[in-house]
């Protein structure tokens, strides 16, 4: 597990110990980057529909109140249980709770960030209920013990001989074999077994369909749906935001969602899930966890519009090479570090510092999130509640004199060039923060504006 | 529900000026292309797709991938000797042997390649993802163009459950190696019905 100590850069400086891997997995999610411009380009209309999601995105934080009622009454109707839990440990008891109930003692569970962020497998093993991640990526990490380290791709950052190894050790394959269709193969015989053996099942919830109380669950493997069909009771955990007003929108979100995320035209499986089986029941929890506070965030409401495809991680030049671990926050990249801070402003407060504020994420965003002026707001916001750290604060106060100071400023100018030129050991050390995975530059010959001062 | 109150009240007080709901008009794509589309896309995720003249040609199709011992089921009228009973009151563990599953889609969608079905259709909700191949039957008239079209679709129709499939149970969570067959069905194979 992540020491919660370290913060960002000091994670991501572990990462970046092993440089072949931080460039596979820089090159990796590149790649899917790719396939989303690939499958995006493909469609003409796609600035519409994503200025359409936005403001369809805008529409349900500003009626968010009344759309949640509307869902939990048409829910109720169709025979669903709907619950409401004001944060993560009231979301972890109405789970245990409902599985005390019924005396179950083991849980088959498919992706859900929600329950990461609540730390519901832990919670649920203390009180002594197994709980079996189903998604093959959340299966291996789960074995590895890790959270994952992105929300749609939870071991990406796993090499195939690791997970051989991890399979090899707790599911009986063949030792130094990790080849991926044998292994997946593996896990579909162990996991068939759990989905035919759990009476309970919990899921997310992609979309949450105010008109019609039905929601809609998205996978590729079809773990949601073998766990929830054959489970006596479905327990779907949904973040507040999830909401979206009526069915036909999610003929906008689903054509956005799946190409931003891997540049799939869609996921194999969207399941639409409007009542329960005869006898059996579906519950729904409704989480707020600090969602509501950040919905009265002027600056950082539009982070609650996030449909968690990934792409701003995927295309982050600091999540690529620095893993998603790095973020130490149940979702990590860009958008990890907008909605963390509002959980807990000073132990995340290393976060909105974590990006070079390029903005590649926000021009990937299916539903228009201003994540890199967010993440620069946040950076205020943390400095002046006095959580940034003591070595950035003395660095920007150097900086403020030294800029303020003409003399100052062209005396320092020259001394680096010298420096570089003379004296290259002396910022080419590992007390250089700069030098570290870096060779410095060649130091110009003048400054600008000694250049200019010749040649004007 | 003590939280419920709370939560609605501070979303209430937090929530920001009223935003109203954008046009969702998408301009109409053009029909000639609907099944060349549709085929294309089902294939490239992992589908495989037949036009074929009857339902015969299904029956065909699993002769030649079964043995006898194999347990298939059809929902389809006219494949009658593989006719089971499955409705939701049937345990939906006792499918786990199944197979072939022959099954019947709404409509099938040209962007994605995906079929839509309801569980009236399924019989048993669990049938689609417990099979082993999932095969489908579509006549090549229901295939619209996107999914604007496919909500118009189904409107607001009423259903227990439903889902949109677009090829095989998949994943690529080992160093994105794509692996068919995750947990549900290893193959989908759609067949267009003239006519």
């Amino acid at each position: 597990m992540i020491t919660e100590t370290k913060d960002h850069a000091a994670l991501a400086d572990d990462f970046n110990k092993d440089e072949d891997r931080v460039n596979w997995h820089d090159e990796t999610l590149w790649w899917i980057r790719q396939k989303r411009d690939k499958a995006v380009n493909r469609l003409p209309d796609w600035e519409l529909l994503r200025d359409t999601a936005s403001a369809i995105k805008d529409n349900v934080l500003s009626n968010l109140s009344a759309y949640l009622q509307e869902f939990e009454m048409k829910a109720q109707n169709n025979g669903i249980i709907v619950h409401w839990a004001a944060d993560a440990e009231a979301h972890n008891k109405i789970v245990l709770d409902l599985l005390n109930a019924k005396g179950i003692k083991q849980m088959v569970k498919s992706k859900s960030m929600l329950t990461e962020e609540c730390h519901l497998n832990e919670y649920l093993e203390d009180n002594n209920i197994e709980v079996i991640d189903s998604d093959l990526g959340e299966r291996i990490v789960q074995l590895a013990k890790e959270p994952p380290s992105h929300i749609v791709l939870p071991c990406i950052h796993k090499k195939k001989e690791e997970i051989g190894e991890l399979f090899h050790l707790h599911l009986g394959t063949a030792k130094g074999n990790a080849d991926p269709q044998y292994l997946t193969e593996t896990a579909r015989q162990h996991l068939r077994d759990i989905f035919m053996t759990r009476r309970a099942a919990l899921t997310g919830v992609n979309f949450a369909i105010a008109e019609t109380g039905e929601f809609v669950v998205c996978t590729n493997e079809g773990n949601a749906d073998m766990g929830a069909h054959l489970a006596d009771i479905h327990i779907a955990s949904m973040g507040i935001e999830k909401i979206i007003p009526e069915r036909k929108h999610l003929g906008v979100f689903l054509r956005l969602l799946t190409r931003s995320a891997t540049g799939q035209p869609i996921t194999t499986y969207s399941s639409h899930y409007s009542k329960p089986r005869d006898s059996k029941e579906i519950h729904i929890i409704i989480v707020d966890n600090g969602r509501s506070k950040q919905l009265g965030r002027a600056d950082f409401r539009n982070s609650l519009k996030c449909i968690r495809c990934g792409a701003c991680m995927n295309t982050c030049p600091v999540y690529r090479r620095s893993g998603g671990h790095s973020y130490h926050n149940a979702i990590s990249g860009p958008i990890g570090a907008i909605l963390a801070p509002n959980l807990d402003m000073e132990k995340f407060a290393d976060l909105p510092f974590a990006s070079t504020l390029c903005g590649s994420c926000s021009n990937v965003c299916p539903v228009k999130i201003d994540i890199h002026q967010q993440l620069y707001k946040w950076r205020q916001v943390i400095v002046q509640n006095g959580h940034a750290p003591a070595a950035k604060k003395a660095a920007m106060k150097l900086m403020s004199i030294t800029l303020s100071s003409p003399f100052l400023y062209h005396t320092g100018g020259k001394a680096g060039r010298l420096i570089l030129r003379f004296a290259p050991f002396a910022v080419n050390n590992r007390f250089n923060p700069w030098f570290k995975q870096r060779d410095m530059p060649a130091p110009p010959d003048q400054s600008f504006g000694e250049w200019y001062a010749k040649n004007r | 529900m003590k939280d419920r109150e709370q939560i609605i009240n501070i979303i209430k007080a937090n929530q920001p000026a009223f935003s109203p709901l954008p046009a969702t008009q998408f301009p109409a794509e053009a029909p000639e292309h609907l099944v060349s589309q549709f085929a294309d896309t089902l294939t490239g995720v992992g589908g495989l797709v037949f036009i074929v003249d009857s339902l015969a040609d299904i029956h065909q199709h699993i002769k030649n991938n079964t043995s006898a011992d194999d347990r298939v089921i059809s929902r389809i009228g006219s494949i009658a000797e593989y006719s089971e009973d499955v409705d939701d009151f049937l345990l939906p563990h006792s499918l786990q042997n199944v197979e072939f599953a022959v099954l019947k889609a709404h409509f099938g969608v040209a962007e994605n390649g995906a079929v839509w079905l309801t569980e009236e259709l399924m019989g048993n909700r669990v049938l689609p993802f417990i099979c082993q191949h999932l095969v489908i039957a579509l006549s090549i008239k229901d295939i619209v163009a996107n999914m604007h079209e496919a909500y118009e679709r189904i409107g607001d129709s009423s259903y227990g459950f439903g889902t949109f499939i677009a090829g095989p149970s998949k994943t690529a969570d080992i160093e994105q190696s794509l692996v068919m067959g995750a947990h549900g069905p290893r193959t989908m194979t759609v067949f267009l019905t003239k006519g």
